[in-house]
C-alpha cells in the first residue's frame, strides 16, 4: 500500500502558508493587505512566507498600482493548486487511516 | 495533541480561511437595524403624506390636475432619499465594524458582493421604472420586495449566509402583496422596515454581542 504521508507537503506545514494557500484556492487574486487582515499576522512575517511560496512556484505575484500606491496581489499557480489539493487529500487519507 | 488532532486542526483552518476570505463578513447587524429604521420612518412619512392628500390639505386638486406625474415624482423622491439614507447608515456601521475586526472593507469579497447585489437591483429598478410609466403603481411595492429578495438570496453566497433567509422572507412578502394590491405601503414597511430590524438584531446577537467588536 502507498504510504499516505507521501502526499504531505512540507511547504504547507506552517499555519500561515497553509492559510495563504487556502485563501488563494477560493479567490482569483487577493492583495497583501487583505491577506494580512485575514491571517492576522505582521507584514514581515507574511512577506517571508509569501516569498517562500513564490519560490516554490505555488503562487504568482502581480505588482500594480492604485493611484500612486503600490498594490501587490497574489494568485495561485497551477502547480500550487495541484500541490495543495494533494496535501489536503493526504491529510484526509491520514485521518481515515487512524479510524 | 495527537497527530490526528493536528491534521483535523489543519483541515478546520483551511475551511475557515476559505470561508472567511470568500465571504464579506464585516456586515454589521446595526446596518440592518439602521436601514430598517429609515424605511419605517419613510413609510410613516409617506402614509401621512397620502393621508393629507386625501384630505386635500396638501392641494390634492393640484396633484390631480398635474396628473400622475407629480405623484410619481414625489414618491420617487421619497424612495430615493430613503434608499440613500439607509445605504449611508448601513455602510457606516459596517465600516465601523470592519475597523474593529481589522478586515479590510474594500476587498475582493466586497467587490464580488456588490456586483451580485447590483445586478438584480438594477434590473428591478428598470422594471419598476417602466411599471410606473404605465401607471401600474400597485405593482411597485411587491416588485421592490421581490427584486430585493432575489438580490439578497443571490448575495448570500458572498456574505453571511443567514442573509438568504432575509431574502426568502422579502420574496414571500412581495409575492403575497401581488394579491393584495393597494396595501403596498404596509408590505413595504414590513419588508424593508420590520424584517431588516429583526434581522439586524439577530445578526448582532449571533456575531457581535460579547465579541467586543
Amino acid at each position: 500500500m502507498e504510504n499516505p504521508i507521501s502526499g504531505l507537503n512540507k511547504s504547507f506545514d506552517n499555519r500561515i502558508r497553509l492559510g495563504v494557500m487556502s485563501i488563494l484556492m477560493v479567490n482569483d487574486e487577493i492583495s497583501f493587505n487583505e491577506l494580512k487582515g485575514l491571517l492576522e499576522v505582521t507584514d514581515g512575517n507574511l512577506a517571508t512566507h509569501l516569498v517562500t511560496l513564490e519560490e516554490s512556484g505555488f503562487i504568482k505575484v502581480h505588482k500594480g498600482f492604485i493611484g500612486r500606491k503600490t498594490n501587490t496581489t497574489y494568485a495561485i499557480t497551477k502547480t500550487g493548486e495541484k500541490a495543495f489539493s494533494a496535501h489536503i487529500q493526504a491529510l484526509e487519507n491520514m485521518i481515515k487511516g487512524f479510524r | 495533541m495527537s497527530e490526528q488532532d493536528q491534521h483535523l486542526d489543519a483541515l478546520q483552518d483551511i475551511r475557515r480561511m476559505m470561508n472567511n476570505s470568500s465571504r464579506f463578513i464585516s456586515l454589521s447587524g446595526w446596518s440592518g437595524v439602521a436601514a430598517g429604521t429609515c424605511a419605517l420612518l419613510s413609510a410613516i412619512y409617506t402614509a401621512n403624506k397620502i393621508e393629507c392628500w386625501k384630505r386635500a390639505d396638501c392641494r390634492f386638486e393640484q396633484i390631480i390636475l398635474d396628473g400622475g406625474d407629480r405623484l410619481q415624482a414625489t414618491l420617487v423622491q421619497i424612495a430615493a432619499v430613503t434608499f440613500a439614507a439607509a445605504l449611508v447608515l448601513a455602510f457606516l456601521f459596517t465600516w465601523l465594524r470592519s475597523r474593529k475586526t481589522g478586515v479590510p472593507i474594500w476587498g475582493y469579497s466586497a467587490r464580488k458582493l456588490m456586483v451580485q447585489v447590483a445586478v438584480p437591483m438594477v434590473a428591478g429598478g428598470l422594471v419598476i421604472w417602466r411599471m410606473m410609466d404605465f401607471g401600474l403603481y400597485g405593482l411597485v411595492a411587491p416588485a421592490c420586495l421581490i427584486f430585493y429578495g432575489l438580490a439578497l438570496v443571490n448575495a448570500s453566497k458572498y456574505t453571511l449566509p443567514e442573509i438568504r433567509f432575509l431574502g426568502y422572507f422579502q420574496l414571500a412578502l412581495g409575492i403575497v402583496n401581488l394579491w393584495m394590491i393597494g396595501y403596498g405601503l404596509y408590505f413595504w414597511a414590513a419588508g424593508f422596515g420590520v424584517l431588516h430590524i429583526v434581522y439586524g438584531i439577530i445578526m448582532w446577537n449571533k456575531y457581535e454581542r460579547g465579541t467586543n467588536s
